[in-house]
């Protein structure tokens, strides 16, 4: 079937069951997503669907359908990607990628977010480092 | 010159002496006070990578050829394999091998926790592998599990032996004190539920084995699995360029290695063997829970007289006694101390060092005890414990501390209290509290680093130490452009493979930058000694008048030339520099120290309760990085206030089995559960310990968190919180108990 990821289209093999988030590690080698827990309650996983920030580890590939698919190795470019270097907004790395892609989409429609606002949109993305401060530091500053 | 000494060596307060083979550590520390780079905020080297998604973990390894192993784990507690059949599963589709109790290394017949690893087997995905699981057919004979650990002291069933600890005459101290308070504390069991779950891709090459693995230790691995299975040391490779988290639980190689291992020697291919997180959470260890009976004796001007711990850590079915009886040996200055450590031997998964393993529990006990000593004398918590500031302990003097410097920081963030008392509102009552910190965190030797200086005026600093996650890389690159007087972004660090660089030390009990930092800082200083000599050479002068500064050898009499103009003679060859850990103090002991300040409101109708601020004061030496060191103490307070307030490993004590393995039943804390943090560090370089005068940073922070929070709740509500997780059970279960207090005292004569 065909997938489209980070603008580009992809023929993929989708035996039922597979995950959005096996697909593009496994099959597509994006190994920006992590997961972490992979039964979605950690968030690690978070890729854009339309726009729309999933846990890619429960998104059943054959519901993605015509939608696009944004992973991290999309975002290299976006402005929080420093954001998050700058403001320290990363320990361990591992759920980072996934923080970065929910925060992209709440800065796409809320450029300058409250602390609750932050609070609110990110709270679906746990770190065990306690990045927590860091991050909201990051999106408040985003924008340089 | 390599120096033989014998010494005492210190991981998370274990000694061992130990000989060592050390190189002088002869350099002068530098002043006080940021630096060029050293001390100054500095970006992560490694962020770019890990927030574009383009570090490669161990979770990211694939080898071609690959396959996937899946542990079958026991579903029992307490169990034993009568008889385990492959069959269907061999003939499951993908399935390439299997290996069954006794024919790997940690593979057991005869489990004694839920989650023990009993057989493995091997297929081309991870997902046929894990179905096959299905169609292994265990008969098995189940047995009582024992779950309680004051049973199992009572049987005296114990990981070792009780550790009995005295000094001075404490039944005489006790006799003649003015005041004497008891209370029970007990802590829970937390989950380490680092966010890459514990992995390892096993590759035999040759005679070789390649173990690429999410480790804190790569030396510990290689030895360890190099031991196990009976190869030469060099034969063990071990990689772990980025590395997901560990706080602790990723110290050793672990059942999943040896499964690797031993599915790909029989398959030939590489295998992979991943943890899922139901696995993390019974598989890779705890912070053991514990019970804390806990006497305090005192004069009435508040001067402690005795102090008597009698502590059980339910240790589990594995494992080693954390050191909770720690802070009330160390904390104070009193005569008159006795502790007794049980580590019950129970069947529930073993406990592993979890960031301060045994401080944090202890110092809940302790701190919450002498606050409610304080409450009884009428004495504030900072006096009270500027009255028994310790000066050394058991006649060893600290290498440096400044916590009294810290209580005066802490004042202020204390001063605040009517302030925030004031803000009391309808059921919303408010109040502060705060406590001490205590901990190791000296590292020590042996801990090599060599660096690279190019044609180019580029340095690499090439060691094999792993950076979990704390910054430590950044730290590292730091400290060797300050001694090669190189702007940060000319300075690389090669790490993560043990086939690629010296001996580094283990990302443990704080011990990664005061162990490695020192060994950096010689390997540089050693290089920079190298184009020093080579510059005054080539343009005629001495070396005593050439330093490095910006890219340039500067001569005191005027003139510098850039680096490269020197380190360019050497076309395509390198100086290589080498750098060792020295020794650390003799005689003294290498701890850190700090107090937090905690507010909380406290809804006392509902349980409820929310952290508001806490500011964090802590004494580690000097600081090398400012950034990353304010993560570091947030990260900790972060976890300690998950610690505190909701994190919980729930058992069935009937059964055994762990009840919330998930990340939606275990509850960590998320962005909404956040305070304000403030963090102050003292930056006083410690003169006795190492070139750089620093300690480590990555637990100190988690160590007060609970008691001050603890301690605060009592100041709103003059409750006596006594048991973690501070539940609204347990909340309002201490609101009922201080009420019914209160309605006793008026209802009793006065003469009482």
């Amino acid at each position: 079937m065909a997938l489209n990821v980070n603008g580009q289209s992809h023929e993929v093999d989708a035996p039922v069951g597979r995950t959005l988030a096996e697909t593009v590690r496994e099959d597509l080698g994006l190994t920006g997503t992590k997961i972490a827990c992979a039964e979605g309650h950690c968030g690690a996983c978070t890729v854009l669907l339309d726009g729309v920030p999933v846990y890619s580890c429960i998104t059943l590939l054959h519901m993605v359908g015509e939608r696009k698919v944004t992973t991290i190795e999309g975002l290299r470019d976006h402005p929080l990607v420093d954001a998050f270097v700058r403001a320290d907004a990363l320990q361990c790395g591992f759920c980072t990628p996934g923080q970065i892609v929910s925060a992209s989409a709440l800065v796409e429609s809320n450029p300058q977010p409250s602390s609750d606002e932050i609070r609110h949109a990110m709270a679906g993305n746990l770190c065990r480092c306690g990045t927590y401060p860091k991050i909201e530091e990051a999106i408040t500053t985003w924008q340089g | 010159m390599a120096r033989l000494i014998r010494t005492e060596k210190e991981v998370e307060g274990r000694y061992e002496e130990v000989w060592l083979v050390v190189e002088e550590d002869a350099l002068d520390q530098w002043p006080a006070g940021p630096r060029e780079v050293v001390g100054r905020p500095a970006t992560r080297v490694t962020g770019p990578m890990r927030a574009r998604g383009e570090a490669r973990y161990t979770a990211d390894v694939e080898l071609p050829g690959m396959l996937y192993a899946a542990v079958l784990r026991s579903p029992h507690a307490h169990a034993r394999v009568k008889s385990i059949d492959f069959e269907r599963a061999l003939a499951a589709p993908g399935v390439r091998a299997t290996v069954g109790p006794g024919e790997a290394p940690t593979l057991t017949a005869e489990p004694g926790f839920q989650g023990q690893a009993v057989a493995a087997i091997a297929a081309d995905t991870d997902r046929q592998a894990r179905a096959a699981l299905e169609l292994v057919e265990v008969e098995w004979e189940v047995r009582e599990p024992l779950t309680d650990p004051e049973e199992a002291v009572r049987r005296g069933q114990l990981v070792s032996e009780a550790s009995r600890y005295e000094r001075g005459d404490v039944d005489k101290a006790l006799a003649q004190a003015d005041i004497v308070v008891e209370a029970e504390y007990r802590t829970q069991t937390v989950l380490h539920n680092s966010f890459e779950p514990h992995q390892s891709v096993c590759e035999w090459r040759g005679d070789g084995l390649d173990v690429y693995i999410s480790t804190q230790f790569i030396w510990g691995v290689r030895d360890e699995v190099a031991s196990t299975l009976d190869l030469p040391p060099d034969k063990v490779r071990v990689i772990c360029e980025f590395m997901g988290g560990g706080f602790g639980s990723k110290n050793g190689a672990g059942d999943h290695t040896y499964v690797a291992a031993e599915l790909a020697k029989r398959t030939g291919r590489p295998v992979r063997c991943a943890l899922t997180r139901r696995e993390e959470n019974v598989a890779t260890g705890n912070r053991n829970s514990t019970i804390q009976r806990l006497t305090a004796a005192a004069r009435s001007d508040g001067t402690l007289v005795a102090l008597v711990g009698d502590y059980v850590n339910a240790t589990g079915w594995d494992g080693w006694p954390a050191p909770t009886d720690g802070p009330m040996k160390m904390l104070y200055d009193c005569e008159n101390v006795r502790t007794v450590l049980s580590p019950a031997k129970i069947n529930t998964p073993p406990m592993r060092a979890f960031r301060a393993p045994g401080f944090v529990e202890g110092t809940f006990g302790l701190e919450c005890l002498l606050d409610e000593l304080g409450a009884r004398l009428d004495i504030e918590p900072l006096e009270l414990r500027r009255r028994n500031y310790a000066h050394s302990t058991d006649d060893r003097p600290f290498s440096s501390k400044n916590l009294m410097e810290c209580y005066r920081r802490a004042e202020p963030h204390w001063q605040r209290r009517d302030e925030v008392r004031g803000r009391s509102e309808g059921p919303w009552k408010r109040g502060v509290g705060l406590a001490s910190q205590i901990w190791y965190g000296g590292g020590g030797p042996p801990s090599y680093a060599w660096v690279r200086v190019g044609s180019d005026g580029r340095a690499t600093v090439i060691t094999a130490m792993q950076d979990i996650g704390t910054g430590t890389a950044t730290a590292m690159t730091q400290i060797a452009a300050e001694e090669l007087g190189l702007p940060l972004e000319r300075v690389e660090l090669v790490l993560g493979d043990s086939a690629r660089g010296p001996y580094a030390s283990i990302s443990a009990g704080s011990s990664t930058t005061p162990s490695m930092g020192p060994a950096v800082r010689s390997a540089a200083a050693d290089a920079a000694r190298q184009i020093i000599e080579i510059a005054a050479q080539r343009y005629d002068k001495e070396t005593r008048i050439l330093s490095l500064k910006d890219g340039k050898i500067v001569s005191s009499e005027g003139g510098s030339w850039r680096v490269e103009e020197v380190v360019g003679l050497l076309e395509d060859a390198q100086i290589l520099g080498k750098g060792a850990r020295g020794p650390n103090p003799a005689g003294m002991q290498v701890l850190t120290f700090g107090v937090q300040v905690a507010e909380v409101a406290v809804d006392v109708e509902t349980g409820e309760i929310r952290v508001e601020r806490v500011a964090a004061i802590h004494d580690v030496g000097r600081v090398i990085n400012p950034l990353g060191a304010s993560s570091q103490v947030e990260g900790g307070i972060i976890q300690g206030i998950g610690h505190t307030l909701s994190e919980d490993r729930l058992l069935d004590p009937a059964s055994g089995i762990t009840l919330n393995q998930t990340l939606d039943a275990y509850r960590l804390p998320t962005i909404a559960d956040v305070p304000e943090i403030v963090s102050e560090l003292l930056d006083i370089p410690d003169e006795h310990l190492t070139n750089l005068g620093s300690k480590g940073l990555g637990e100190p922070p988690i160590v007060p968190v609970a008691a001050a929070i603890a301690n605060a709740i009592r100041d709103a509500t003059g409750a006596d919180v006594r048991s973690l997780p501070i539940s609204r059970e347990e909340m309002l279960r201490a609101l009922r108990e201080a009420r019914e207090r209160e309605k006793g005292k008026r209802g009793a004569p006065a003469a009482v």
